[in-house]
């Protein structure tokens, strides 16, 4: 019990971390709210490491934490609305089996993109934005697989240890 | 403590499988479909104003095109230009309208009060509404 509580604060503050480093680094691919999502990699990880409830709620407390820090309320539901469906459909995907890391980071990436889109097509109460979609698909098809490719790194190097999930 | 890790395989760096690449079709085929269907239908460009005069739909007018607008029988001028529409001339004393910026984005408005007449822009390019995810 005592392990999985410091192992769950490691991922929190791995993810928070993460979230604050992206923020450093400049990398723009030209197009606004296109970004790479260091911090679902921690996610893709805590996903294959820990119990499916506990990534649930790194994700929510990431993302809490890192609103509060840098970002505002907008940002907040926006992030909220694009990393639960993002992670229901990884944690869908890796049940269903047959998918590798990678294709299950794709998923996630592209996911977290169309549940922002929703919340902005709520809040704008307009459906022009759909014009952003095959912008969005496929700017989180191309970080996904960069993340996914890093996850399985990672995932590889890691020490092998299981929290009993 | 001996680690027993295991030796990272280069060779099989990315290893997708079947169900991957099928993944991965869908998503462009989607995609491509998305982007087909704004094309075709949706692709209107630039938008459009419309005129209300006292309440009332005078008319829709595209943004894309230049054009000049009289409206309620002269009692204002509506110049389009560059996808921006200016209320350029009116016969209120004020010129309130007159002299407020000309208007592009979705939702933006001038407002003539003294002849009752609202210019409001509909168009696919946001405006004020913008946030940053983290």
């Amino acid at each position: 019990m005592r392990d999985r509580v410091a192992y769950f604060g490691v991922f929190t503050a791995l993810a928070l971390i993460f979230s604050y480093v992206e923020t450093l680094i400049p990398i723009s691919f030209g197009i606004p709210g296109v970004k790479l999502g260091l911090a679902n990699l921690i996610i893709v990880i805590a996903l294959f490491k820990l119990k499916l409830k506990e990534t649930y709620l790194l994700s929510v407390v990431r993302i809490l934490l890192s609103g509060f820090l840098f970002g505002n309320y907008f940002s907040i539901i926006y992030s909220l609305a694009g990393a639960l469906l993002s992670l229901s459909v990884m944690a869908l995907l890796k049940r269903a089996g047959g998918f590798s890391i990678i294709g299950i980071s794709i998923a996630g990436g592209v996911f977290h993109n169309i549940g922002q889109l929703f919340v902005a097509m709520a809040v704008v109460e307009m459906f022009q934005a759909a014009y952003y979609v095959p912008v969005l698909l496929v700017a989180g098809l191309l970080t996904g697989c960069l993340i996914g490719i890093l996850a399985q790194e990672m995932l590889k190097r890691l020490v092998p240890w299981q929290t009993g999930s | 403590m001996k680690l027993n890790m295991k030796k990272p395989e280069f060779a099989e760096k990315i290893n997708l499988q079947k169900k991957d690449w099928i993944l991965i079709g869908i998503i462009l085929f989607v995609a491509g479909l998305a982007f087909l269907l704004h094309e075709f239908i949706g692709g209107k460009g630039a938008g459009c104003v419309t005129v209300k005069v006292n309440g009332e739909i005078q008319g829709v007018y595209s943004l894309s095109e230049d054009q000049d607008i009289e409206i309620n029988g002269g009692t204002n001028r509506l110049k389009i230009r560059n996808s921006t529409a200016d209320m350029t001339e009116a016969d209120c004393p004020d010129k309130l309208c007159v002299n407020q910026r000309a208007v592009s984005k979705n939702g933006e408005s001038i407002i003539c009060l003294p002849n009752k007449v609202i210019v409001t822009v509909d168009s696919s390019e946001n405006s004020e509404f913008d946030a940053v995810a983290q």
